[in-house]
Formats: C-alpha cells, sequence, structure tokens
C-alpha cells in the first residue's frame, strides 16, 4: 500500500502532466520505491487504479522498461557496465573479480539478499571507464581494489 | 588545450557552479535577460546566423526545427528535453547535467520562450539519478530566482519545467519513443511523414513540440551571449562552432572535451593525451558505437571531425562518443557485445530490426564460438542490407551500420575465426534469415 506521503507525492505529480497517463513512468518509480526495490503485482494494481488505467496497460508498460524490478532483487544492486567502452578496459574481468567475491554469477543474488550482480549496457560514463552503479550512485574508474572496498564497506552495512 | 576555446566548458570547473549564485556571478542567465527582450523570430535569426546543428546525434540545423512551429497559437506548445543519453561511448550530457545543470535551464528557458512553450520537459534517462538531482536543484533554484514559474522577469510569460525519470531503455533516445515514454506509454516510436505530421506539428499530446538534445538547449546560451554571428566563426563552413567529444577507450587522458568542429582525428587524439601506455592503435570509432568504425591509419587520423568530412568518409560524427582502440581488441568480440546490446534495446516493434539484430547476435555468437561457416559473412551483411533503411526507426540502422563498417575494413579477422575446413569447402547453408527478416 502506498503511503500517504507517496499519495501526497503521486497527486503533486498528476499535476505537472496535462493527462493523468503521462504520471505512469514517475508513479512506477514511486510503487518500486514503495514495495522495496520491486513492482509486484499488487504496486502494478495499486498504480492502475490511482491513475484510472487498466491493469495490463500498465504491466505492458513496466515489463518494458528495464529498471523496474519484477522479481526482489538484493539490497545493493551492483551493475557494472559491460559495453564497449568499458569493456577494453577491463570489464568483463571487474565483474568476474566480483562475482568470485560475492561468491556468485553475473545475474544471481547472494544467499543473505544482500547483493545482486548484473551486467549493465552503457552508463554514459564512458571517459571514466570501467563503471558501476549502485543504487542511485556511480563509482567511476573501478579497480578491482576499488570494487573490494566497496563490496566491504556495505556488506558492513 | 589553449588553443581550443571553451564556449561550453568556459567555467565548468569553477566551484559551485552548479549553484545558482555562483552561476550568475559567471555570466549566469545573462543571455535569458537578453533573449527575453527579443522576439522569439530574433532569437531564431541568432541560431541561423550561428549556424548551429542538433547535437544528438543527426545534425540537423535548429533554427529550421524551432521555424516549423506553427505562428497561430490554438494548441499548447511543449519542450522536449532529450537527456536519454544512452548511445554507447557518449557520456557529455551527463557532465552537462552534474556540473553547469542551469546553463541547460537557461536554454530551456529561452527556447520556450522562442517557441512560445508554456510547459517544458527534461526526459532524462532513469540510471542518471544523480544528474537527476542535480537539474531537479537547479530548476527549484530558478523558480525561487523569478526565472521560471508565472511572469518570468516581469514579461508575463509564464513557464514550468518538470524533470522527467526514464526507466531503462536506448530506445527512448529515439525522438517519437521519447513522446511516447513521455506520456505513459511503452517506448515505441511513433508514425512519421509522410504518414503522419513532424512533432512540430504535432507532438505529444498532439500538440506542436520541439525536441532537442541537452547540447544543444546549453549551446543556445552562449550563443545568445556572443551572438550567432560570432559562434560562426569556429568550425567550418558547414559544421559550426564547437561540440562536446567524450574521447574513451585506449586514451592517456579519457573526458569530455569541447572542440572546434573540424579539428583533425590526430590533433584530438593528443589533446586526450595520445595511445594508451603509447601502444599503436588500430582503429576508432567516431561518434558513438552506431557510427561506422575507421582505421587508425594517417589516412584516416588526418581526417576533420566535422559533420561533412565524417559522411564523406562512410561515417558519421553522431553524438560525438569518440573512442580509441590498440590493438589489443578483437574486432569481431567488440561487435559482437555490440550486436548483443542492439538485440537486447530493439523494441521489437518491426519485423527488420527484431529478427535482424536476433540474426546479427546468434550468427557472430556462432562464429566467436568458432562454429563459424564461410558464407556467414556474406551472411552478416544481406541482413545488414535487410536492416538498413527497411526499420520502422533508425535503430535498425544503427544495428547495421557497425557491422558494415567492421566488414569494410577488418573482414580479414573475421575469416581468421572462421574454421579452416569450412573455408575450402562450400557448405550448403539454408536460407530462413531471408525470408524471416522481411
Ligand atoms: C535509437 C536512437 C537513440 C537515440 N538516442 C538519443 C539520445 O540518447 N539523445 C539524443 O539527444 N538524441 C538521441 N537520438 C536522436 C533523436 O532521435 C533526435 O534526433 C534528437 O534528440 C534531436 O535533437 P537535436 O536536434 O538537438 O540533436 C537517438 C536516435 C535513435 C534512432
Ligand atoms: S527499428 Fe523497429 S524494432 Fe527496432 S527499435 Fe525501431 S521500431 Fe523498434
Ligand atoms: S560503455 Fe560503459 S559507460 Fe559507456
Amino acid at each position: 500500500m502506498f503511503s500517504e506521503e507517496a499519495k501526497t507525492q503521486l497527486d503533486n505529480l498528476i499535476k505537472k502532466y496535462p493527462k493523468k497517463k503521462a504520471a505512469l513512468l514517475p508513479a512506477l518509480w514511486i510503487a518500486q520505491e514503495q514495495y522495496g526495490g520491486y513492482v509486484p503485482p499488487e504496486a502494478l494494481r495499486e498504480v492502475a487504479e490511482y491513475l484510472d488505467l487498466p491493469p495490463a496497460e500498465v504491466e505492458g508498460v513496466a515489463t518494458f522498461y528495464t529498471m523496474y524490478n519484477k522479481t526482489p532483487v538484493g539490497k545493493y544492486h551492483i551493475e557494472v557496465c559491460h559495453n564497449i567502452a568499458c569493456m577494453v578496459v577491463g570489464a568483463d574481468d571487474l565483474i568476474e573479480h566480483i562475482g568470485d567475491k560475492l561468491g556468485i554469477e553475473k545475474g544471481d543474488t547472494t544467499a543473505d539478499r544482500k547483493f545482486t550482480l548484473s551486467g549493465a549496457e552503457c552508463l554514459g560514463a564512458c571517459a571514466n571507464a570501467p563503471c558501476l552503479m549502485i543504487g542511485p550512485k556511480y563509482y567511476e574508474n573501478v579497480t578491482p581494489e576499488l570494487a573490494d572496498k566497496i563490496v566491504d564497506e556495505l556488506s558492513r552495512k | 588545450m589553449s588553443e581550443q576555446p571553451q564556449i561550453l566548458f568556459k567555467y565548468r570547473t569553477v566551484p559551485g557552479y552548479d549553484n545558482i549564485d555562483v552561476y550568475q556571478k559567471n555570466e549566469g542567465y545573462t543571455a535569458l535577460r537578453k533573449a527575453i527582450k527579443m522576439v522569439p523570430d530574433d532569437i531564431i535569426n541568432e541560431l541561423k546566423l550561428s549556424g548551429l546543428r542538433g547535437r544528438g546525434g543527426a545534425g540537423f540545423p535548429t533554427h529550421i526545427k524551432w521555424n516549423g512551429i506553427p505562428k497561430n497559437w490554438d494548441r499548447p506548445h511543449y519542450l522536449v528535453i532529450n537527456a536519454d543519453e544512452g548511445e554507447p561511448g557518449t557520456a557529455k550530457d551527463r557532465e552537462i547535467m552534474n556540473l553547469m545543470p542551469h546553463m541547460l535551464v537557461e536554454g530551456c528557458i529561452i527556447a520556450s520562450w522562442a517557441i512560445r512553450a508554456n510547459n517544458c520537459y527534461i526526459y532524462v534517462r532513469g540510471e542518471y539519478m544523480e544528474p537527476i538531482a542535480s537539474v531537479r536543484k537547479a530548476v527549484e533554484q530558478a523558480y525561487a530566482a523569478g526565472f521560471l514559474g508565472k511572469n518570468i522577469l516581469g514579461t508575463g510569460f509564464d513557464l514550468d519545467i518538470t524533470v522527467h525519470q526514464g526507466a531503462g531503455s536506448y530506445e527512448c533516445g529515439e525522438e517519437s519513443a521519447l513522446m511516447s515514454s513521455l506520456m505513459g506509454e511503452r517506448g515505441m516510436p511513433r508514425h512519421k511523414p509522410p504518414s503522419a505530421p513532424l512533432p512540430v506539428i504535432s507532438g505529444v499530446w498532439n500538440s506542436p513540440t520541439i525536441i532537442n538534445n541537452v547540447e544543444t538547449i546549453a549551446t543556445v546560451v552562449p550563443i545568445i551571449n556572443i551572438g550567432g554571428a560570432e559562434y560562426s566563426k569556429w568550425g567550418t563552413e558547414r559544421s559550426k562552432g564547437t561540440k562536446l567529444f567524450t574521447i574513451s577507450g585506449h586514451v592517456n587522458k579519457p573526458a569530455n572535451y569541447e572542440i572546434v568542429l573540424g579539428t583533425p582525428i590526430r590533433k584530438m587524439l593528443e589533446i586526450a593525451g595520445g595511445p594508451l601506455n603509447g601502444k599503436p592503435l588500430k582503429f576508432l570509432i567516431p561518434g558513438g558505437s552506431s557510427t561506422p568504425l575507421l582505421p587508425a591509419t594517417d589516412q584516416y587520423l588526418n581526417l576533420a571531425m566535422d559533420y561533412e568530412t565524417m559522411g564523406a568518409n562512410g561515417t558519421m560524427l553522431g553524438s560525438g562518443g569518440l573512442m580509441f582502440f590498440n590493438e589489443d581488441v578483437s574486432v569481431p568480440k567488440l561487435m559482437t557485445r555490440l550486436m548483443h546490446f542492439y538485440a537486447h534495446e530493439s523494441c521489437g516493434k518491426c519485423t527488420p530490426c527484431r529478427e535482424g539484430t536476433n540474426w546479427l547476435t546468434k550468427i557472430h555468437d556462432r562464429i566467436m564460438a568458432g562454429g563459424g561457416r564461410y558464407e556467414d559473412l556474406d551472411l552478416l551483411l544481406d541482413i545488414c542490407n535487410n536492416i538498413g533503411g527497411r526499420s520502422f526507426c533508425a535503430l535498425g540502422d544503427a544495428a547495421a551500420m557497425p557491422i558494415q563498417g567492421a566488414m569494410r575494413f577488418f573482414r580479414n579477422e573475421y575469416e581468421a575465426l572462421i574454421p579452416k575446413e569450412s573455408l575450402s569447402k562450400r557448405v550448403f547453408t539454408p536460407l530462413p534469415i531471408a525470408g524471416a527478416v522481411r
């Protein structure tokens, strides 16, 4: 269920567009936050009701975009860019290195649900390659040592 | 780097430049004060004098686009900023939004005034949460300072800016797909002329809409400040001014650089610190992953980086994502990675692209796994020909062009991966592809 605060946020958002439907992507972002990092079917239903849209339409939109998680992800989602500018300066090795450290493969989540490791397409930080993002934050020019440090710090949290 | 005029990046490194007070101490919002006293046609005329062309990839003259906005005013007008920046190799708009968000905001206000829009949406790719926060802060500061909202600077002009977060899709950078996405739909492209009107006539919510790239709009600010004629003194005859280039890959100082159009590629390489650790370079991609590669030989390094020269050499300036690669990089391996990207990002609306990118990926995977057949090389080109020009939007071409470039110059690297027995005997290949792509 959306909190009252989230509902106010949504109401304000809707006012910014000539049609309510345009608030769908922002609403899904709010839903993802409210539901702990992913959009389960209840979240999609709630968004559909709030925006007066058919549930199937909301589902169709939510599944089109890769950043709305359909299944729960780890607390920290490590997304390492594996596109070409990063690839030629060691992105694949970096992914392997982080995977070894966490004991998982690319695409998996650790047993304690703390970390998910994925490859990502160009993150728009090609001049500071290789790079990765965790939630809203970017890390650039990532060496294996820096990756270790990041993971260690998050493990302690 | 002293000889490269820094028009956009002039104050980029001034501490606190992302704050309105520091921005205003460094010529900030002077262009707006000037522009708001001009009639829209005069602003468009300055752009015409400047020769500014869209920085998002296609290089379309900005003044022509703006001039297309209907003069009668029966429906609202919209300005939409393309901050989707998904083209691999391009990272310049992020830098603008992070370090100089007010230049984007000021540009948006001037552009909205010129096209008589009262609403502006900045569509930022979902991953850019830090740039989004930076631009949102700048927008709030601009409201507080009276540059946004009702009755801007006492002129009676009202404008609202909304920062809209995308959710992970390269295709949403294509302008008509972006419009779909902004309206709350799946990010699929819409019909274009001749079967539908241009966005300037009927864009978002069936209203006249201008879509421009972040850098294009930011560049409007210095153009108004120094005047279009002054701006056009830089560059070549048809590629005017400076442009931001993200120089990445095997160079010593990868970064975003502001470079005068027409600068030789060799000079740009030098500016970026030369080849990484002095190791010889093999090839370069001039303008983002969709633009065909060029060998890093004298002939190509001497080329001028401008729209015309790149076009004449079978490639494009694109969005300014200049990537250098040394001898360690295998062209087929790099292309395999790219094809996975395009197949993943194809929105699936039209068959040539949906099926074609899939096949390009499968054949590359097969070749890389050592199971390639000699015919595969021509098959790749065949598929490219079936995608190019036959897809609903330019993503199809964007996927086909890199392969065509790779085969033009590095076909030998593909051949080297094909098992010998396949090279000697002609194997019959059934033709599922041609049927599938049509
Ligand atoms: C698949 C695809 C992706 C694109 N991605 C972007 C992008 O991320 N940013 C952008 O400004 N233009 C992108 N474009 C180009 C836009 O369609 C459009 O030409 C541009 O936003 C126009 O702005 P401009 O005239 O200021 O360059 C893309 C085009 C295609 C076909
Ligand atoms: S070319 Fe076709 S399938 Fe590919 S992204 Fe464009 S519309 Fe979608
Ligand atoms: S290729 Fe990795 S950030 Fe662009």
